[in-house]
């Protein structure tokens, strides 16, 4: 993304016609023209409610009622909210998890993917095929393989000398790490293929000079593998931070918040205080909080990047 | 099948793993057979709940959770995906869900990849700080903004129309990004040449550059697909009468009913996900390479 924003025009200089000519605008109502039949369309219903967010958080507003200014009330309002404490809680939690595990298995399965070996395509195509599979089948499943009792999953643990194994998306203790591991089985295939792609971006003269200086497996991976993909990483880390931290549909579906409120996360407050309970005004104070979260930890990662390549 | 091999080698050059070890004789085989071990390992974890979902899915629900499990039932019940189709209105479901998808994904088709020339090859004053604005929004929750537009549609009069869903998703900022990543590759000198001769901005886009992006226009629009036909959240904010519910939504409202009914569950969702398998084995190199596409940097 970075690639975009900052990539200069090659030839940005404008046809040199006079400024004020008639010639100058042209290329403006050439160039709206294209951008419009989409703008108008994002503008209105992208745009104009992304600003109107900002402003909300500012309102006391319920469905019912006439909006009125009330500066940080809302905020101040979150400082003694129970649940707003704990959904914080759960979502750090849940990015604490989701995005290492998933870092980590998504690269893992593109390196022992990225070989030339009989069927790996087949070993390809099922590792992606999770990401597009409808979210509400993959949570019913999960959800039956964690069956307390007679799921699959605790059948093998007792099976392998654990007495008591968890009670997962029946505990308010193992019902987030049970979310967790779905999600991270749900995501891996997609960022494997970035992965996948990065790795294909390294010249093979890195490995075969490596191999020449003595270098073993692992100390390939340490200075050849992991520095070469590092615009990956970075690209992987950025999107898994901000999937994080908006997690909601996976969670609606698998434990609608529960047990108690063990799964309950920003994104789903935002919601039921907004859509359901018609708390307009607090649910975007939340909405801006869920906000200014993911900015932060985005810009303080483009910052360490940044001065890492520095 | 086709192959996720699809990003371009950097390099023409020897083939990219050379087996490892070659100068051991021996130690290759040792490491191919591990890396089959390895491969089939994790096969088997990603593979495990699809063939949960499967057996399950052809089973009486009282054989669903068994001790010890039985991963191929003892008698196959063909008759579960017959009898869904009784139990709940899949077809109106599967129907919904084909009209909202093949609409959204048209019009990001065609307002993304329009508005991506504009963006890609003419030039105007404040055009770049614009598509910041496009790709800023990509990054923003969609939590975030999710109230004022719930608040917009509800004033529109528009919830419980499909309008809603397809207003709020046919314009999204990712499509006009993939597709300007894509034109961004093909070289300006084509578009030049091209009015050299006399052909209009339009005349290019219509001639030239759509034919040219056939593949990342398959791209887009299976991923537009997928999403639209896997979403959720859209569907469940949106649409509350039951005759404009999507599949997903239909699946859920079976788990609350039914509760017990494992058996049928699985087999909803194994037929929910089998359009998605098609339409995944049909195009699988066109999804590896819009994803590989929005994972480019430079």
């Amino acid at each position: 993304m970075t690639h975009v924003i900052t990539q200069p025009a090659p030839s940005s200089a404008p046809p040199s016609a006079g400024p004020r000519s008639k010639r100058a605008w042209r290329p403006i109502l050439i160039g709206w023209s294209f951008i419009l039949p989409n703008f108008v369309g994002f503008a209105l219903f992208t745009l104009i409610p992304m600003l109107a967010a900002f402003a909300l958080a500012f309102l006391d507003w319920d469905s019912y009622s006439t909006p009125e200014w009330v500066g940080l009330k809302n905020f101040q309002r979150l400082l003694s909210d129970e649940n707003f404490h704990v959904a914080l809680r759960n979502t750090l939690f849940y990015a604490a998890g989701h995005i290492p595990l998933t870092l980590i298995v998504a690269l893992g399965l593109a390196m022992a993917l990225n070989r030339k070996i009989r069927g790996v395509q087949f070993f390809r195509t099922a590792a992606f095929f999770p990401y597009i599979t409808s979210l509400v089948a993959v949570a019913v499943v999960w959800n039956m393989l964690f069956n307390p009792t007679a799921g699959p999953i605790n059948q093998a643990l007792e099976a392998i000398g654990i007495a008591h194994p968890p009670r997962w998306v029946a505990s308010t203790d193992w019902a987030m790490p049970a979310v967790i591991v779905t999600s991270v089985w749900r995501d891996m295939g997609y960022y494997m293929v970035l992965y996948l792609a990065g790795l294909q971006t390294i010249p093979n003269e890195y490995y075969e000079a490596a191999r020449v200086d003595g270098a073993n497996a692992w100390q390939r991976f340490w200075s050849v593998t992991l520095p070469c993909l590092r615009p990956t990483t970075f690209f992987v880390l950025v999107m898994l931070t901000i999937q994080s931290f908006k997690v909601l549909d996976l969670i609606v579906v698998m434990t609608d918040g529960g047990p108690g409120r063990s799964t309950l996360v920003l994104a789903q407050l935002v919601y039921r205080e907004g859509i359901t309970e018609g708390h307009f005004g607090y649910s975007s104070a939340i909405a801006l909080v869920l906000f200014v979260i993911v900015l932060t930890v985005t810009v303080v990662q483009f910052r360490l990047n940044e001065r890492r390549s520095a | 099948m086709a192959t996720l091999h699809d990003a371009p080698p950097a390099t023409a050059g020897p083939p990219r793993d050379l087996p490892a070890g070659a100068d051991r004789p021996g130690r290759g085989l040792v490491r191919k057979v591990l890396a089959y071990a390895l491969l089939v390992v994790v096969a088997a974890l990603v593979l495990v709940p699809f063939a949960w979902m499967l057996s399950s899915s052809l089973k009486r629900d009282n054989e669903v959770f068994t001790i010890p499990i039985e991963w191929i039932p003892r008698e196959f019940r063909w008759s579960n995906f017959v009898e869904i189709w009784d139990r709940i209105p899949l077809l109106t479901y599967l129907g919904n869900s084909a009209f909202l998808s093949v609409t959204i994904t048209l019009l990001q088709l065609l307002t993304g990849s329009f508005a991506a020339y504009g963006f890609s090859k003419v030039r105007f004053p404040g055009r770049d700080a614009l598509f910041l604005a496009y790709i800023g929004t990509i990054a923003v929750p969609w939590q975030a903004y999710m109230v004022p537009q719930y608040i917009m549609m509800q004033r529109a009069e528009l919830t419980n129309t499909y309008w809603s869903i397809i207003l709020l998703q046919a314009f999204g900022a990712f499509g006009v990004f993939l597709m300007r990543q894509y034109y961004m590759s093909i070289p300006d000198e084509l578009c030049e040449a091209a009015r050299i001769d006399g052909l209009s901005e339009y005349g290019i886009y219509r001639r030239i550059m759509l034919p040219l992006s056939k593949p990342a226009l398959a791209s887009l629009a299976l991923l537009t697909f997928v999403n639209t036909w896997n979403d959720y959240m859209g569907p469940f904010i949106y649409l509350t009468s039951n005759e404009l519910w999507t599949v997903q939504l239909g699946l859920r409202s079976f788990i609350g009913q039914y509760d017990a009914e494992y058996a049928m569950m699985m087999t909803g969702a194994a037929l929910s996900i089998l359009p998605i398998l098609a339409v995944f084995l049909f195009g699988q190199r066109y999804f590896i390479r819009g994803i590989a596409t929005s994972g480019l940097k430079g």
